[in-house]
């Protein structure tokens, strides 16, 4: 198990999305996890055994280590990204369920043929009703867990810097001493790029909502030309 | 470890499954294989490598590590995700059984089969899949005690004091990165703890639908011999003082009282008659 057959899982729901979820979903997996494996995982690959600290004490290194990050980057953004991408599931659930009824039905009505079979596993379904508010619910998911991935990065590395020099003097450190962090720039470059990308991911999402909402309301509308209630607006609003 | 092999053996499983089996799966499968296999590893690849401890005695080092990590965690979670997801090839073998089966009932009786659906949870098959569902809840226990047991309460202490031979004394002993690893640790326990309850709200809802059903059953046979050991009559007339007459039924007019106790009779016969259907 691995990214490639996350990406199999994660890609089937790309035919249910709107097309800024198709977007979105791209600039997942070219700039995040490509760049997450391709280039972060070396960048941090000898972050422990690049960490030194200006002592021979044995046991030092390891705690001012571990103090000064308790958490990888590396591993903050695996977890980011698999809890981001796991609301699409949901999504993916709710269209195998309809699938599901939609075969049973046609069974019991007798026209359970392997052609009209067929034809239902390629069926696309439109996003309404149950299915909008399963998509919709799933997509508020994707922003409230990006958004606190920020915060807790936020939290445990303030201003996104990587710092080059630390001063460590936890036990059994003797007094105080100076600890240096391997490759401090590109690893800051690499933060802010990531960060960068998490931003307009949500910025995507909630345009992705706006969307979906304007929409339902035009559909509303629409269906709605006809009432005298609309024709009373329209007229209220035009004079 | 090839846990695609797995994945690809389990996903057939998933046809065999109620909604909660199949919520239950993903989650196994997102969550604790995908964070595993990903994060985890990385985070205990080094473990014993970066064990130090404060000495030059040849030995101590190893002994130390051997007494504070009996068995990593890695390893534990690897085994538990193994046994926790076997419990399903139950099912799928127990299907393949009855497919057989029907085979070979068509061989010999052409035109009829055995099993309408030998997918379907009925008899043995509901019996199979209860108990592989006791089984995962039960290893997913078992694995979580023992973790529990052995680190005594998912504890990851940054520092550990040693006094086995040969180390000279007491002597101070540091692992590699253990905020991080308790943070994976408390993960993979919560998420167990999910897959559980998972596995229990399933039980129970196996179990209620199967009982359920035979209630049904019961109440339904027991209207049907009702009805057909009695002489099912028009009910009495009803003891109040206010006489119901029914105003949208009548087409005709109201006010004649024969009318009025005719309406009345056709009101209580279909009372009877929707009585009996409920």
């Amino acid at each position: 198990m691995n990214w490639a057959s996350f990406y199999a899982v994660i890609s089937g729901v790309n035919r249910h999305s709107t097309g800024i979820g198709r977007i979105w979903l791209s600039v997942l997996f070219i700039f995040r996890i490509l760049v997450l494996v391709v280039a972060a995982e070396s960048v941090w690959g000898d972050e422990k055994a690049g960490f030194t600290c200006n002592t021979q004490q044995p046991g030092c290194n390891s705690v001012c280590y571990d103090q000064f990050f308790p958490i990888s980057h590396i591993r903050l953004w695996a977890l980011q990204l698999i809890l981001v991408s796991t609301p699409a599931l949901l999504v993916a659930m709710h269209v195998a369920h309809r699938r599901h009824i939609d075969k049973k039905i046609l069974k019991l009505s007798g026209r359970g043929s392997p052609k009209d079979l067929e034809q239902i596993r390629n069926k696309k379904f439109k996003i309404i009703g149950a299915l909008w508010w399963t998509y919709m619910i799933s997509l508020l998911f994707r922003i409230l867990f990006e958004a606190a991935f920020m915060y807790i990065f936020y939290m445990i590395y303030p201003g996104y810097k990587m710092f080059r020099l630390v001063k460590c003097d936890s036990y059994p450190c003797p007094n105080t001493v100076d600890c240096f962090v391997s490759r401090p720039t590109e690893k800051t470059i690499f933060t802010v790029f990531m960060l960068a990308v998490s931003g307009v991911c949500i910025l995507l999402n909630i345009a992705e909502v706006l969307y979906l909402v304007g929409r339902a309301c035009n559909r509303h509308f629409q269906s709605a030309e006809d009432s005298p209630m609309v024709a009373w607006i329209t007229q209220k609003l035009c004079l | 470890m090839n846990w695609s092999a797995l994945e690809g053996l389990l996903s057939g499983v998933n046809k065999y499954s109620t909604v909660f089996g199949r919520v239950w799966l993903s989650m196994v499968f997102v969550f604790r294989v995908l964070v595993f296999v990903v994060a985890a590893q990385r985070v205990w690849g080094d473990e014993s490598k970066d064990f130090v401890c404060n000495t030059r005695q040849p030995g101590c080092t190893n002994v130390c590590y051997d007494s504070i990590f009996p068995i990593s965690h890695i390893r534990l979670w690897a085994l538990q995700l193994i046994f926790v997801t076997c419990p399903s090839l139950m099912v799928v073998a127990h299907v393949r059984y009855r497919e057989e089966r029907d085979k070979k009932y068509v061989a010999v009786h052409p035109g009829s089969h055995l099993y309408v659906n030998p997918g379907k949870k009925r008899g043995g098959l509901w019996w199979t899949y209860l108990l592989s569902l006791v089984f995962k809840a039960s290893f997913d226990a078992a694995f979580l005690y023992i973790l529990y047991f052995i680190y005594e309460g998912y504890d990851m202490p940054r520092l550990s004091k040693c006094t086995l031979e040969p180390c000279p004394n007491t002597v101070d002993c540091y692992i590699s990165r253990p905020t991080e690893k308790k943070i994976f640790t408390m993960f993979m326990v919560a998420s167990s703890a999910i897959c559980i309850f998972m596995c229990l709200c399933e039980m129970v809802y196996l179990v209620g639908k199967r009982c359920h059903k035979i209630l049904r059953i019961r109440r339904e046979n027991e209207q049907l011999m009702f009805a057909e050991s009695h002489n099912i009559t028009v009910l009495a007339r009803p003891r109040s003082d206010y006489s119901r007459v029914d105003l949208t039924s009548a087409a005709t007019a109201p006010p004649a009282s024969n009318g009025v106790s005719g309406n009345k009779l056709k009101i209580e016969e279909a009372a009877a008659t929707s009585g009996k259907m409920a």
